[in-house]
């Protein structure tokens, strides 16, 4: 049991289905398998936007060890969306210095001191279970979501209309039957097994050791390394130390004192003796010094891999998080990339459920998110090669990196202890309406681009830009004062309010006003949004329900707002 | 001191490419420059940078550049001492 933290117990109740007539099969409009953080951000968006769901969990408790641990901006926002972020951001640490060490020395640091005006910070640390608990917390708001633990999906078979799922429990088993079915049972995932649906990628040949601890006191700990920097809310990375020769260390800070440490351990090592505390506690002593008491909280020892499904999409069966890919655990590309899955998929299955869009926006799911995650592979594979070299020659370069670094720029960007993660820019997505050739754009908010966040004034009172763009899509428009649109304009704002797929406008305006009917205004005071969106007066973004955009347009005519803005929610719904 | 001629600040990437990432190019380099050496043995590979080293030297040509760089490279390694 761990010190700092008592796993909540969540009551199992009797399911309803054991008490029906033999032969009797329930019809759920969505089935998520797996109350991790994809799963349970899944089933929350899906509750919040109205469907009903049935969220399955083989266990009754939250994450059983820190694991997933940095919680990137991306997922901040999404979690903000979901109604979490803010516990996260409480209960976390916030670090934005990084310090790189390279045998006994210090050689160089970074700060990741984020671009000034977002609401949410790069990057937070938070033991996974206190993440899951929150989001469990905001499930059990959601009338609209079941959530059952202790309930083992057992076997699924897959039909033209859904799924047929048999269920285990203590009491009894059940089957019901999923119109459609998302798997987030995590890397493992039983159900992919089951199927029979490849996973292909990279095994690398490499274990490593994670520990957490608990620091008795605040350590400034600088007894074995030089003397340089005292630990704080920091990321710390060792190359080749001498408490551990030949092989990385990182250290970083979690909430309640708790510190992770992972040691590189090498393939031949044994998973079970180095997890005994008399092989760890002495492997920390080295690292911390005699002046440093702790407690060991937890400790495992993983090995990992780089692969993903060919695709996400199997018919009605969904696949999202680690049951779809996997990283290795350098950039943080892990949960933070599973919880974008459930972001991008949500709107696309409301959508498909409904009856609004065909089957066929799911497969751009697969396509948007499969290419979200060779990006992620792409990136933790480097790290990984990086960070533990396969040859001699890898290990010289690496080497020569590391010394060159201290004094030139150029190498301290070649280091490469994870590239944390941020979110896809899906520029090559079919759901992108392209810019037209004349236009010019400065920055980086081009379609298929995840919307940047900034400040705004709304009612006069501060607030952020992302949250006004959620959920559904949504028509920017930049104007000077939101009083003063055409007629061409407000028939346009309205006529698109009116559409099965509703298009909400947000007035971005340069000065307050009475928002017109069916619109919303925001005060660009700063200047920000202009500036990020490289936007002038009459520019207009299309924002898709998951904050991405869509289509843009510089001061399209007013009298064609309306056909544009239609063209393009159509294209972003596979309705063209 | 005069103006050096080395640039070491970061420097990779394709002339006229935006990269959204500023690591990107460099780590493509990285990647390109591991790849290159895959399967070989460590004297092949000593051999393989060698041979890098003169062509890289010869597009630059510039002895300024090069002989700044032979200095920045050999920086802090200390010769060992042979007995005679």
């Amino acid at each position: 049991m761990l010190s700092t933290y008592t796993y909540p117990r969540y009551a199992c109740t009797r399911p309803t289905e054991l008490d029906d007539e033999p032969g009797t099969v329930r019809r759920h409009p969505v089935v998520v398998v797996g109350a991790g953080p994809v799963g349970l951000a899944a089933a929350i968006d899906l509750a919040q936007q109205g469907l009903p769901v049935l969220l399955l969990d083989d266990d009754d408790t939250v994450s059983v060890g820190s694991r997933g641990l940095c919680y990137a901006k991306r997922a901040l926002e999404i979690l903000d969306r979901l109604g979490c972020g803010q516990a996260v951001v409480d209960k976390g640490v916030t670090w934005n210095v990084g310090r790189t060490f390279f045998g006994e020395r210090e050689v160089f640091n970074f700060n990741l001191l984020p671009e000034a005006d977002h609401q949410r910070p790069g990057m937070v640390n938070l033991q996974q279970y206190y993440l899951e608990e929150y989001m469990v917390n905001r499930a059990q708001q959601l009338p609209g979501l079941q959530l059952r633990w202790k309930s083992k999906v057992s076997q699924v078979t897959p039909q033209g209309d859904g799924a047929v799922v048999e269920v285990e429990t203590a009491d009894g088993r059940y089957t019901l039957h999923a119109d459609w079915l998302v798997v987030a049972d995590g890397a493992r995932s039983p159900i992919r097994r089951q199927l029979g649906l490849d996973i292909d990628g990279k095994v690398f040949q490499d274990r490593f050791l994670i520990a957490d601890v608990v620091m008795k006191a605040q350590p400034g700990l600088s007894a074995n390394t030089n003397g340089q920097g005292s630990l704080g809310n920091e990321r710390w990375f060792w190359f080749d130390p001498p408490f551990h020769p030949h092989q990385s260390v990182l250290l970083h800070r979690e909430a309640d004192n708790v510190w992770r440490i992972d040691f590189q351990l090498g393939w031949d090592a044994d998973p079970e003796e180095e997890k005994k505390p008399e092989r760890v506690i002495p492997r920390i002593q080295a690292m911390l010094g005699p002046d440093h008491p702790f407690e060991l909280e937890w400790v495992s020892v993983y090995t990992f891999q780089c692969r993903r499904m060919q695709q996400f999409r199997h018919g009605r069966v969904l696949f999202a998080g680690d049951a779809a890919h996997q990283v290795s655990p350098f950039g943080a590309r892990g949960a933070n990339s599973g919880i974008q899955d459930a972001d991008n998929l949500v709107w696309k299955l409301k959508l498909v459920i409904e009856g609004k869009a065909p089957d066929t926006l799911l497969d751009t799911y697969s396509t948007e998110r499969v290419a979200a995650a060779d990006e992620n592979l792409l990136n933790s594979t480097r790290s990984t090669d990086f960070i533990t070299p396969k040859s001699q020659v890898s290990r010289d370069f690496r080497n020569a990196v590391l010394t060159l670094a201290g004094q030139h720029s150029f190498a301290r960007t070649l280091v490469n202890s994870g590239r944390l993660s941020v979110p896809a820019h899906l520029v090559e997505s079919s759901l992108n309406t392209p810019d037209d050739d004349a236009a010019q754009f400065d920055g980086t908010m081009h379609p298929g681009a995840p919307m940047a966040d900034a400040p705004v004034l709304r009612d006069g009172q501060p607030a952020w830009l992302l949250p006004q763009v959620a959920d559904r899509f949504v028509l920017m428009l930049f104007v000077d004062q939101p009083g003063r649109l055409d007629a061409d304009t407000l028939g346009a704002i309205r006529a698109l309010q009116q559409q099965p797929i509703a298009v909400h406008t947000l007035l971005v305006a340069r000065r307050d006003g009475p928002a017109p009917d069916g619109a919303a205004v925001v005060v660009d005071h700063q200047g920000t949004v202009a500036r990020r969106y490289g936007a002038r007066l009459g520019t207009a973004y299309v924002m898709r329900p998951d904050q991405h955009v869509a289509a843009r347009w510089h001061q399209p005519d007013s009298d064609t707002l309306h056909r544009l803005v239609s063209t393009a929610v159509a294209r972003a719904t596979c309705n063209a | 001191m005069s103006t050096p001629h080395l640039i070491t600040t970061p420097n990779f990437g394709v002339p006229g490419t935006t990269y959204l990432r500023a690591f990107t190019p460099g780590d493509d380099f990285y990647e390109a420059l591991i790849a290159t050496h895959q399967g070989l043995s460590d004297e092949q590979s000593r051999l393989l940078n060698a041979r890098l080293v003169l062509l890289l030297a010869n597009h630059i040509g510039d002895l300024r550049v090069l002989r700044e760089a032979l200095a920045a490279a050999r920086a802090g390694a200390t010769p060992q001492e042979v007995s005679p």
